[in-house]
């Protein structure tokens, strides 16, 4: 008998792996490198909650722009460099959209894209939540919301122990921030003055049920963020060039952490998904499937904001 | 008469031990730190911030973010021992010790200080009963309460040397030292304290030495009173529990935490698998009245005297 690996069920998929391009490369070439690895990592998402029946589409489409330019041009990190303490950190907090993480590091080549065929499936590494210990390239485990920020101020503080210029990074919601946890790591996090921690929030004003404005308001983001301690800077989340300019030249301010608000919109760029509170965890039919699918494929590179 | 009463043993703090343990283990790994919610002096951890001004990591009142703090140390290659009064590091960062920690194996170690019902007076909102049993419940974490001071510096120790998470609890009630000087702590194994066969008492923390006493009142009534110290109460010794069940009358379990769930529960369990006996199970059922620790643990049966009750009606009944 072959003993196979978890994550090496092979499953439908058609993905390319697309690598982080070298450091020589111009920004135009980043930008569409960006892009392109950010519409490949939407179209296999899309089959992988078709496919598994289940997932966070929306939230996922929400992220994905955010986790592209992450993986694709801003962290030092890759996957034949897991076990390097001095690589950077990423933590997805809002750790429901985990199938868009387990597709954006299959497509950095951190797992075999064929594991993305086993989402969901019984025994597979590819739960619903990410989890640290099996699947790659994961640094902690999340779901329950409010975790991964504490986790990331706390490894900011072990890289400022060490005297090392490794970054954090951490992806949150904003109906995340609701969790109270979230703002006691904020407060730790200017106490300590962690400028190599970059908080990321995913703005698109829309939770579970409701926007956020409706369950619990956060606004002013911008202004609680500031008087918590944060440099703060406010982004288009779905302009590639926008979030590569901000993402690689934090801190904005020496000694303050930076907190960026990253404006999406869920189930972005899908006509019909886009801004709808209706696809925080709906999974397409057959038909929606395709349409998605034919817009994912025609339009190259989305445009953002018109919707607004 | 015995000649010498454990109950006339010189007593300890056991914070005393945690923090000289841990200031040692600091100088010996430059990867241990302490992580704390503004329990520094609660701790006595003041003598290791000296040494360590940068090792000793304050993040405030906030407690779900010490325990997240100290996973991302872990992330960063840290070796943190997060350092708060049991009752609010266990209840209000349960699900970091669950997610965080124990799921995420992250290497962290998690001290419960003043467990129990140590801040007697101060009432339940205070008291740390629930945590063993918490914990307990959770995969991949060792818990483990030690009895004294020797036991408490030899299961830190060991804690810092094993790569996962454990729970420790460290007491800060007077306790004699009931352990040898040279005790070695092996997790997930009992210590046969007293050899007997007529009634086993199974205790752990600081109500081990009341049980020794007990078996020293029963001694002179011709009750032979096997004495075991667990003091891994996850994983469990289950083949000293089976012997126990096989060999003697009946057990009885003491501890200083709740009756549902705790060690006595783990007892329980256990020999409802492998060998069914009766177990009286000794601990607090309830919210506690007012009243400072002593006097809670004798009202619930943990004197000398209700041990040795206990045990008389087990072997008599």
């Amino acid at each position: 008998m072959t003993a196979t690996h978890p994550l090496e069920i092979a499953g439908h998929v058609t993905m390319p792996v697309l690598g982080r391009l070298d450091a020589h490369a111009g920004r135009a070439e980043q930008i569409a490198h960006i892009a392109e690895a950010a519409r490949q990592i939407r179209i296999q998402d899309l089959k992988l909650v078709h496919h598994a029946g289940a997932g966070h589409i929306g939230g996922d489409f929400s992220a994905i722009d955010i986790l592209a330019t992450l993986y694709g041009a801003v962290l030092d990190i890759s996957p034949d460099r897991l076990a390097d303490p001095e690589r950077d950190r990423f933590i997805l907090s809002k750790g429901h959209v985990a199938g868009a993480l387990y597709t954006t590091l299959a497509a950095f080549g951190f797992l075999p894209v064929a594991a993305l065929g086993t989402f969901l499936q019984p025994l597979s590494a590819l739960n619903g939540h990410p989890n640290r210990t099996k699947v790659p390239g994961v640094e902690a485990n999340t779901g329950p919301l409010g975790h991964g920020l504490p986790v990331a101020v706390g490894h900011a503080l072990s890289a400022k122990l060490d005297v090392s210029l490794r970054r954090t990074y951490v992806l949150v919601g904003d109906g995340e921030l609701q969790e109270g946890s979230n703002w006691e790591a904020m407060m730790a996090a200017a106490q300590y003055q962690l400028d190599r921690l970059t908080v990321i929030v995913d703005r698109n004003r829309l939770q579970q049920g409701a926007t956020v404005k409706e369950t619990n308001d956060l606004d002013p983001l911008p202004d609680k963020a500031a008087a918590f301690g944060f440099a703060v800077v406010e982004v288009n989340g779905h302009d590639h060039g926008e979030l590569l300019e901000v993402l690689s030249s934090v801190p904005f301010r020496p000694g303050k952490p930076t907190f960026v608000i990253a404006h999406t919109h869920k189930g972005h760029p899908i006509s019909f998904m886009s801004n709808s509170v209706a696809w925080h965890h709906k999974v397409p039919n057959t038909v929606e499937y395709h349409q998605a699918l034919s817009e994912l494929e025609t339009v190259r590179h989305p445009r953002f904001g018109k919707e607004r | 008469m015995p000649r010498t009463s454990v109950a006339d043993l010189p007593r300890h703090d056991c914070r005393d031990a945690y923090v000289a343990t841990l200031s040692e283990l600091a100088h010996e790994d430059h990867r241990i730190v302490g992580v704390v919610n503004d329990s520094i002096g609660s701790s006595k951890l003041n003598s290791f911030r000296k040494s360590f001004p940068d090792r000793l990591i304050n993040v405030g009142i906030a407690e779900q973010d010490m325990v997240g703090v100290a996973a991302g140390l872990a992330n960063g290659g840290r070796i943190p021992f997060v350092s708060a009064a049991s009752c609010f590091l266990t209840a209000r960062a349960l699900e970091q010790i669950k997610a965080d920690v124990a799921y995420s194996n992250h290497n962290v170690k998690l001290c419960g200080m003043s467990p129990g019902v140590a801040y007697g007076e101060l009432g339940p909102t205070h008291h740390s009963i629930e945590d063993i049993a918490w914990l307990r419940a959770i995969a991949n974490l060792t818990v483990i309460v030690p009895a004294d001071p020797v036991e408490t510096s030899a299961a830190l120790r060991w804690a810092a040397a094993v790569d996962g998470p454990v729970f420790v609890r460290v007491s800060r009630m007077s306790v004699p030292q009931v352990n040898a000087d040279d005790y070695a702590f092996v997790p997930g194994k009992a210590v046969t304290l007293r050899e007997g066969t007529d009634v086993t008492l199974i205790a752990n923390g600081t109500v081990l030495w009341r049980a020794l006493v007990a078996a020293e009142q029963l001694a002179t009534e011709g009750i032979a009173a096997r004495v075991l110290s667990m003091p891994t109460v996850k994983p469990l010794d289950v083949e000293a529990v089976v012997a126990a069940a096989q060999q003697t009358a009946g057990i009885v379990t003491v501890e200083e935490s709740t009756t549902a769930g705790g060690l006595g529960g783990a007892v329980a369990e256990t020999v409802v698998r492998h060998h069914p006996t009766r177990v009286t199970i000794l601990g607090v059922p309830e919210f506690a009245p007012t009243g400072s620790a002593g006097f809670l643990l004798d009202r619930y049966g943990m004197s000398p005297e209700g041990i040795a009750e206990s045990a008389r009606h087990l072997v008599n009944r």
